[in-house]
């Protein structure tokens, strides 16, 4: 038999200390996108649930973006940035595939040679960096990690194509995740189904993103309850028992959709915040979750399911505990 | 094998869960989107329960073809092994 290698000692479980985010400054409503395509207010509300979104300027990079969010979750965390060690920026929108994004988002946030790398897993993203944050703590490669989901879908997206510009939008989000003895990050159920690589997709450097909207939605309105139970089961909560649901902001009808297919308690907290940033992909489900907390939706000590998906097509979720 | 007043009530249920229509409405010669206000993505849901509740698939390209409630029940009725 060869040798075997030593392993670090990691710690019991991982948490979540606070949250961030970072919404751009312009808003653009539904009556601006009527002037510039065939459609209306009406129909954006009831198809997809949008009544307005934000678009990043030339100021307000995946970057900037992404070290707003972070400075902001850092501040909420009480961490200092140099304690942080690990960085994972979770993008599908970055200008350029080199460099990656995170070692820059490290630098100007003054944290000094952390882990850093960035994550595409659309708009599961955020979840995909929070399990790999969370599985890297458990196993000690690191004790104090930053997940960031930061989108300029508004980049890769055709303006004058009324099936994607009604929907996508731009921001940022971010978690500072620290080592834990009480495990506050419960396991991911996370999957992928390639075979519908092409429902969401780039086709090359100078194209803009094209989406089969009708198999999106039916994947997603099908596809993945049976996760989220298995994630609620194997963190120890009934699904019952869950105060807050955070799934990615897609379309609201989506969302609509997984409450009466999932046996949520009669009031749980459910994010609406696609209502006013449009679709983030991997920043929508941070920039719920912040905005639900600011507002006191989700306290202190809750249960929130995170559930996401999009292309690739890719999904995960998880239970945390709200900070 | 459901009956046709099976398929029709079972059918009317769904109607009521996903889109909220009262189940008197859903007779066979409503058309969903002009009469019942049931749109394109609430039809991709229909389908979906119909599928759990039948057994029946209902797939996108014969979605587009089902037009009136007697649509859905003629096609469940073929369909249904
Ligand atoms: C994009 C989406 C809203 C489109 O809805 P849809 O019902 O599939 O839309 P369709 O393209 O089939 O069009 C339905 C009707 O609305 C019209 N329409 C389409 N887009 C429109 C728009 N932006 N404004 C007004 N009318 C529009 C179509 O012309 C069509 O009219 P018709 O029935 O008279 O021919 C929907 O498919 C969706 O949200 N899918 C999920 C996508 C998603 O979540 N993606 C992100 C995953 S991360």
């Amino acid at each position: 038999m060869s040798r075997g290698l030593s392993l670090r000692k990691g710690a019991a479980g991982a948490r979540i200390l606070g949250f961030g985010d970072y919404r751009p400054r312009r808003i653009v409503t539904n009556d601006e996108i009527s002037q510039r395509v065939d459609t209306t207010d009406e129909w954006i509300r009831t198809r997809v649930g949008i009544s307005e979104r934000r678009f990043a300027g030339d100021d307000e990079s995946v970057v900037d973006m992404s070290v707003a969010a972070a400075g902001k979750a850092l501040a909420t965390s009480g961490v200092l940035a140099q304690d942080i060690d690990t960085v994972i920026v979770a993008t599908c929108s970055a200008p350029a595939p080199i460099p990656g994004l995170a070692p820059e988002v490290a630098h100007r946030l003054a944290i000094s040679a952390p882990g850093a790398f960035d994550l595409n897993a659309a708009c599961a993203g955020f979840c995909y960096g929070l399990s790999a944050a969370a599985d890297a703590i458990r196993s000690g490669s690191a004790r104090y990690a930053l997940v960031i989901g930061a989108e300029k879908l508004t980049d890769w997206t055709d303006q004058d194509d009324r099936g994607t510009c009604i929907i996508f939008g731009d921001g940022a989000g971010a978690a500072v995740v620290a080592a834990s003895d009480t495990p506050g990050v419960g396991p991911v159920v996370w999957g992928s189904d390639g075979e519908k690589s092409r429902a969401i997709s780039v086709a090359g450097r100078s194209s803009f993103m094209t989406m089969d909207g009708r198999a999106v939605y039916r994947w997603a309105t099908t596809q993945l309850a049976d996760s989220a139970h298995r994630a609620c089961e194997l963190a120890g909560v009934d699904i019952g028992e869950i105060d807050v649901f955070v799934p990615h902001q897609a379309n609201l009808r989506i969302v609509d959709s997984m409450l009466r297919t999932m046996k949520f308690k009669d009031d749980v907290a459910v994010a609406r915040d696609i209502v006013y940033s449009g679709n983030t992909s991997s920043a929508s489900i941070p920039l719920a979750l912040t905005a639900m907390i600011e507002r006191g939706e989700a306290k202190t000590g809750d249960t929130a399911l995170l559930l996401g998906f999009g292309a690739g097509l890719t999904y995960a979720g998880q239970v945390i505990i709200c900070p | 094998m459901a009956t046709t007043e099976e398929i029709q009530s079972g059918l009317a249920e769904i109607l009521e869960e996903v889109a909220g229509v009262l189940p008197a409405d859903a007779t066979p010669e409503k058309s969903f989107t002009e009469d019942l206000d049931v749109d394109s993505l609430s039809m991709v849901e229909i389908a979906t329960a119909v599928e759990d509740k039948f057994g029946v698939a209902i797939p996108d390209d014969e979605l587009a073809n089902i037009r009136t409630v007697g649509d859905a029940i003629s096609f469940i009725e073929k369909n249904q092994s």
